[in-house]
């Protein structure tokens, strides 16, 4: 009950904190633009033409969506390289594989949430938009580009978002498979010195200004994406 | 001919019986016989042709052996109750919708075949909606270049001069700069219509373009449809603006339950005209 804090501690261990900090930007990051790729690529995919086009789309958000983020990190950096050739693992585990594995495990899985985010926000244009524009001998692929999908973002931008706040927070899982985030470098300050409650703390505030930071960055991009589009006069 | 002959056989998807050609004009030849004092456009080949087309929605048959041709520099006016298939015809001209059976050519291409690629045939063909759909997040300039520029590859600075000449056209040459959702919705149907102009095509098509529109800005709207039919543009329109069908059409066309039901010059439909529905349907809407 009479627990002295100790602060210092943090201030001992910053080379620590600032190493996991980097990595949990990077590893954030990296993984943040490939789930957004691959999500928009997905949710455009999911409202193909092609009926098997569809059903790969929807079996891959299905998949990955209804399965635990950690089990499939733990496939991607345990499961996975015992299926590729000998020199190719030891290529990889000689290269930073953890790493490799939670951006691969991280982007794959938010990306199914951001496909269903990127279906939802097209399926909300009105589709006069998208008859108007082939009408004028768009192609398809240039109907989608220059008309859907900069409306659709004003849409999407804000469930988006919510999937990079979850990524980040997701990337603290990255500790399980021995990456030196933020979470894995408080733990490590917490079993050196039996600091945990001062460790814990930092990490939280750490990932509280990352988080907010994103949202704030993201509501700028709203604001800039919905420019000059009130609504229409009905 | 004899393609034109080939393709009258055709098969109800569903009951897989032969459909019997009901349209009491078969073939080219009477087509022009019986039509209304030939434009001397009319003497070409027809720019859309309709030979015993069919299209259904599921179970539902909304096109019932349609055979139609129309002319270059034609005005035709499609008219008929909601719900007999107006709209659904205006779109099978640009593929909007697919048709399930007979032939349908525009601008020499055969667009009934899914083979044939349709999006250089649409490049030909503007259109105009009832609910407008102008594009939100481009001004007005970019709403009318955006096509041109890219199906054309016109450079912008052409794309911009012709953008401005088409809106000085339309009457709102000061809207230029402006978002579609700061326009009335007159000002934005007639953007509309120098949006579908601006590649110059050779066809235009009208969905009810005055049907959303409060009764003070019917006129702005009509105003520049005339005056695109008077400079001999081919014109496909669906309206209820009678008035405008009397004063601009060639020829008049009345659709009910997916047929059409009577054709003619706008004066044989005002004045006396044949079916019974074609005169219940006037009395109704005059
Ligand atoms: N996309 C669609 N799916 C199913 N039925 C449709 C569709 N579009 C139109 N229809 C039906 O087809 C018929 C003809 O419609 P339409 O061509 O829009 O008529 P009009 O323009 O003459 O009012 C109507 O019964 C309508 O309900
Ligand atoms: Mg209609």
């Amino acid at each position: 009950m009479n627990h002295q804090f100790n602060w210092a501690v943090l201030w001992e261990y910053r080379e620590l904190l600032l190493a996991g900090l980097k990595i949990t930007i990077q590893l954030s990051s990296i993984s943040i633009v490939i789930c957004t790729v691959l999500g928009i690529i997905l949710g455009i995919m999911r409202l193909a033409k092609n009926a098997l086009v569809r059903l790969f789309a929807s079996a891959y958000v299905e998949f990955f969506v209804n399965t635990p983020l950690i089990i499939q990190m733990f496939f991607w950096y345990f499961a996975l390289p015992m299926m590729l050739p000998e020199t190719l693992r030891f290529w990889l585990w000689s290269h930073n594989y953890e790493f490799i594995a939670s951006v691969i495990g991280l982007s794959i899985y938010t990306s199914s949430f951001i496909a269903e985010a990127v279906r939802a926000g097209i399926q909300a244009i009105d589709k006069g938009q998208r008859e108007a524009a082939l009408s004028t001998g768009l192609s398809g692929f240039q109907t989608m580009w220059y008309i859907i999908l900069p409306q659709a973002v004003r849409i999407v931008i804000p469930p988006i978002c919510n999937q990079y706040l979850n990524l980040i927070k997701n990337s603290s899982l990255a500790m399980t498979i021995a990456v030196p985030e933020i979470t894995f470098q408080a733990q490590a300050i917490e079993s050196y010195t039996f600091r945990g409650f001062e460790a814990f703390t930092a990490a939280t505030l750490i990932y509280i200004s990352l988080t907010l930071t994103v949202s704030f960055l993201m509501s700028r991009v709203e604001r800039w994406a919905s420019k000059g589009q009130r609504a229409v006069v009905a | 001919m004899t393609s034109h002959q080939q393709s009258y056989i055709s098969v109800c998807p569903h009951c897989r019986q032969p459909i019997t050609p009901s349209d009491e004009r078969p073939s080219l030849e009477v087509v022009q016989a019986d039509s209304a004092p030939a434009k001397p456009q009319r003497n070409g080949e027809p720019i859309i042709s309709f030979r015993q087309v069919n299209k259904w929605f599921g179970k539902l048959h909304v096109l019932k052996d349609i055979n139609e041709d129309i002319y270059p520099g034609e005005v035709v006016v499609i008219i008929g109750p909601s719900g007999s298939g107006k709209s659904t015809m205006l779109r099978c001209i640009n593929r909007l919708e697919t048709i399930q059976s007979g032939r349908l050519v525009v601008d020499g291409y055969e667009i009934s075949n899914p083979k044939v690629n349709i999006t250089p045939v649409r490049a030909e063909i503007g259109m105009v909606f009832q609910h407008f759909h102008l594009y939100p997040h481009k001004t007005v300039l970019e709403n009318i270049m955006l096509a041109p520029m890219k199906v054309r590859k016109i450079p912008q600075t052409e794309a911009k001069s012709i953008a401005l000449e088409l809106l000085k056209k339309v009457g709102i040459p000061e809207k230029a700069e402006a978002y579609p959702a700061q326009l009335s919705g007159g000002q934005q149907q007639r953007v509309a219509i120098a949006r579908g102009l601006a590649m110059r095509p050779k066809i235009m098509l009208f969905d009810e373009p005055t049907s959303a529109l409060d009764p003070e800005m019917i006129k702005e709207v009509l105003d520049v449809m005339k005056a695109l039919a008077r400079e001999g543009m081919t014109m496909v329109v669906v309206t209820h603006e009678m008035g405008f069908a009397r004063e601009v059409a060639d020829r008049v066309l009345f659709m009910d339950g997916g047929s059409i039901i009577e054709r003619g010059t706008p004066e044989h439909f005002f004045v006396n005209p044949v079916e019974e529905r074609t005169k219940a349907f006037l009395r109704q809407i005059l």
